[in-house]
């Protein structure tokens, strides 16, 4: 049954990497419905996050090739329950008088924050849950939105253990020593 | 040490091992081509007519020696005409090097003349590429290269040069290169496996190119033995066991032999080794597994589950794996069933014809260049009669398109495998419309003094494609009836080779008899039009549906 999912994986931090990990969903014709990517605390890799929609087997294909790839140095599927998940919303809403006041009783209920405003307009952030994160643009659309920037899912496995972690410098010899 | 990226390239690739490359030279490559013509270069060049040539005589060098293939091409259009023998050796799991000039590193992105974007072309078929930006990272990045082609599943992979990193000068230490990884028995549990081997009636072993690429061919044949299990083969494994070997039964899948198609249907146990399941080897799916158990030996663990969904998968060396078997599974000996699979031969035997047939051609050619000729095909009807009908004793004595099926690949093929056994007797089985593609090579083949037989099963048409429009599309034939007047011995004397033509046997046995020793040789065997390719299941069928005539 198709559902989305979402993979995590540390890659290498250089040109192209990107093109690879999207190459393996654009030749299966899947779309990539979230990609969210960053530098770990070790600048030579990258950590990312992939939500995209599809089956149990194209899930364990997606997996099992990017595994495949150069650049990547692990992956692992983030399975509700199994991992937390937040996402970062920028958004740009009319608001005029009266609005403003319920339109920051509304940030504040969902404990964003006010980053920019204007005579007619705020900026808000929103963090939370995708879930949330469209709960909130579906409120916001009674005041009118002038733009909406997401940041893509971001998760991590839950527990205390490091589930996907870049390598540490020593590690990285050790590898090249092997 | 102060050396060139370009002097750099040289030393890594001969320190790699290779005494040969195929290319082309052009304005981003002439530092390397300069170095190349330098005396005391430890590397051959050969000049191919065309990119495209020399990528697939990189991948037949490969496929013959089972080591590298090096391909060298200039940037923009040469690396370019470099993409359809890539994709070639990508589908077919060969480790290709590309080296590919570019333009300046300042002149990146400015769309400078004879720029293009190699790696982001060759992308979605090459295992990984590189763009080298900086000379002092060149040496690692071509050790990079090489382990990435030649470990795990194999592959191509591209290196794209700028010219500035070709001309620019850095302290040069050969890397450290640290020794491959040993091979240690594998860390897997073959329990299950031994069981259903256990359990099984009627086991089949089914080899791929993964056991050629593993040098398993010993344990794929001591296992098929042990268990009295019939072998069928993948196109790509075709070689890995020698037509002789008893219980041998030939390709199986679409135009695979009727024998292995119906020993691999009535199976119990199919034990898969180095095969990836495609399509058209395996016809419907649900048919193909259905009432057996599927055990699934591959290297590459993304092909586990890929395409058939097997009850057991073991990951990793095919070797290490049957190895890891054999002293594990008992003597096993269903008589019954293997006199069964056998007898499925003499369906295949009976489609003899009298007359100067593709099957009697081949069978000659066979037979007048004895078991160490090298062969390679083309794409097309050619090649499945190829596929068919040659004895094939040796290992690695064939090079083929197998997943990308390209025509056009046959003839770079065969001077890259030719000139990989130093010159051996070689023959190429193309036809009209594959020889066509690129029959530029034979200059090259001139040029190289190459003992190249083309044999050439010369239809008028683009017999596999007619062939569908015969089965499928009502006859229709769209743009198949090729309606030319070349006149091929005579091409094949214009380019300095011979030529010859055939229309009989007695005429084939006379130009085989005459081939040169230093040089090609084309001869047109002129073949009917509606010869079929038979067997066939159509796509998606089974046995259910196989035509025999």
């Amino acid at each position: 049954m198709d559902g989305k999912f979402a993979v995590g994986l540390i890659t290498a931090n250089h040109f192209g990497v990107l093109n690879r990990v999207a190459g393996l969903y654009s030749k299966r014709g899947y779309n990539i419905d979230s990609l969210a990517v960053g530098e770990t605390d070790n600048p030579a890799y990258s950590r990312m996050t992939i939500v995209s929609t599809g089956d149990d087997y194209m899930r364990e294909q997606v997996v099992r090739q990017l595994k495949k790839l150069h650049d990547v140095k692990s992956v692992m599927l983030l399975e509700e329950g199994a991992a937390v998940g937040v996402e970062h919303l920028l958004i740009k809403l009319r608001a005029q008088g009266q609005g403003k006041a319920l339109l920051s009783a509304l940030i504040n209920a969902f404990g964003g924050k006010t980053m920019d405003f204007g005579e007619d307009f705020v900026t808000a952030d929103v963090t939370g849950s995708p879930q949330r994160i469209d709960a909130f643009i579906a409120e916001g659309k009674r005041f009118g939105i002038l733009e909406v920037c997401r940041s893509g899912l971001i998760a991590m496995a839950t527990g205390g253990r490091a589930a996907l972690a870049a390598p540490t410098d020593s590690e990285e010899n050790e590898e090249k020593g092997a | 040490m102060q050396l060139s990226g370009a002097q750099i390239l040289i030393r890594e690739l001969a320190g790699h091992g290779v005494t040969t490359v195929f290319g082309y030279p052009g304005g981003a490559v002439l530092d390397i081509y300069d170095r190349l013509q330098e005396e005391g270069c430890p590397l051959r060049h050969v000049l191919t007519a065309h990119e495209q040539g020399a990528a697939h005589a990189a991948d037949g060098y490969a496929r013959a020696s089972g080591g590298v293939g090096v391909v060298i091409a200039t940037s923009g259009p040469g690396a370019t005409n470099l993409v359809t023998g890539i994709a070639t050796a990508y589908l077919d799991s060969v480790p290709l090097i590309a080296i590919t000039g570019n333009v300046a590193a300042q002149l990146l992105g400015r769309d400078s003349f004879q720029e293009v974007d190699i790696i982001g072309v060759t992308q979605p078929i090459v295992k990984h590429s590189f763009l080298v930006k900086d000379v002092c990272h060149l040496a690692k990045t071509l050790c990079e290269a090489f382990a990435i082609a030649t470990t795990g599943r194999r592959g191509p992979v591209l290196v794209d040069l700028p010219k500035s990193v070709q001309t620019a000068v850095c302290d040069y230490q050969p890397p450290d290169d640290a020794p491959p990884a040993k091979r240690q028995a594998p860390d897997i549990d073959v329990s299950a496996a031994v069981a259903a081997i256990r359990q099984s009636r009627r086991p089949f072993l089914y080899c791929g190119g993964g056991v050629l690429a593993a040098g398993a061919e010993a344990e794929a044949m001591a296992l098929s033995r042990r268990l009295s299990a019939p072998i069928g083969l993948s196109m790509m494994g075709l070689t890995s066991v020698p037509h002789s070997f008893p219980l041998n039964l030939g390709m199986c899948g679409m135009h695979g032999r009727y024998a292995a198609t119906r020993a691999q249907s009535e199976a119990d146990l199919i034990i898969a080794a180095g095969v990836r399941f495609s399509e058209r080897a395996t016809g419907n799916t649900s048919e193909y597994t259905g009432g057996r158990t599927v055990l699934h030996i591959d290297i590459d663990t993304a092909e586990i589950g890929k395409n058939i969904r097997p009850q057991i998968g073991l990951c990793g060396d095919v070797k290490d794996i049957l190895a890891a078997l054999l002293p594990a599974v008992p003597e096993m000996c269903n008589r019954e069933w293997v006199e069964r699979a056998l007898a499925g031969k003499q369906a295949d035997e009976a489609q003899a014809r009298p007359g100067f047939t593709p099957r009697a051609i081949i069978r000659a050619v066979a037979e007048a260049l004895g078991p160490d000729a090298l062969v390679a095909t083309d794409v097309g009807q050619h090649q499945m009669w190829t596929m068919q009908h040659y004895p094939f004793e040796r290992q690695r004595s064939l090079l083929t398109s197998g997943g990308l099926g390209t025509m056009g690949f046959g003839l770079g093929a065969a001077i890259g495998g030719c000139i990989q056994r130093g010159g051996r007797r070689t023959v190429l089985f193309t036809s009209d419309g594959s020889f066509g593609m690129n029959l530029t090579e034979l200059a090259t083949a001139v040029s190289q003094r190459l003992p190249i037989a083309v044999v050439l099963l010369n239809n008028g048409s683009l017999g596999m494609v007619r062939q569908w429009q015969t089965l499928f599309y009502g006859g229709r034939y769209s743009q198949t009836t090729l309606h030319r007047q070349t006149d091929f011995p005579a091409l094949a004397r214009a380019f300095g080779a011979e030529g010859a033509r055939a229309r009989t046997l007695s005429e084939l046995h006379a130009a085989l008899a005459e081939l040169p020793e230093d040089g090609p040789c084309v001869i047109d065997c002129p073949i009917d039009m509606d010869e079929q390719v038979l067997p066939m299941i159509p796509p998606g069928g089974s046995i259910k549906n196989i035509m025999m005539k």
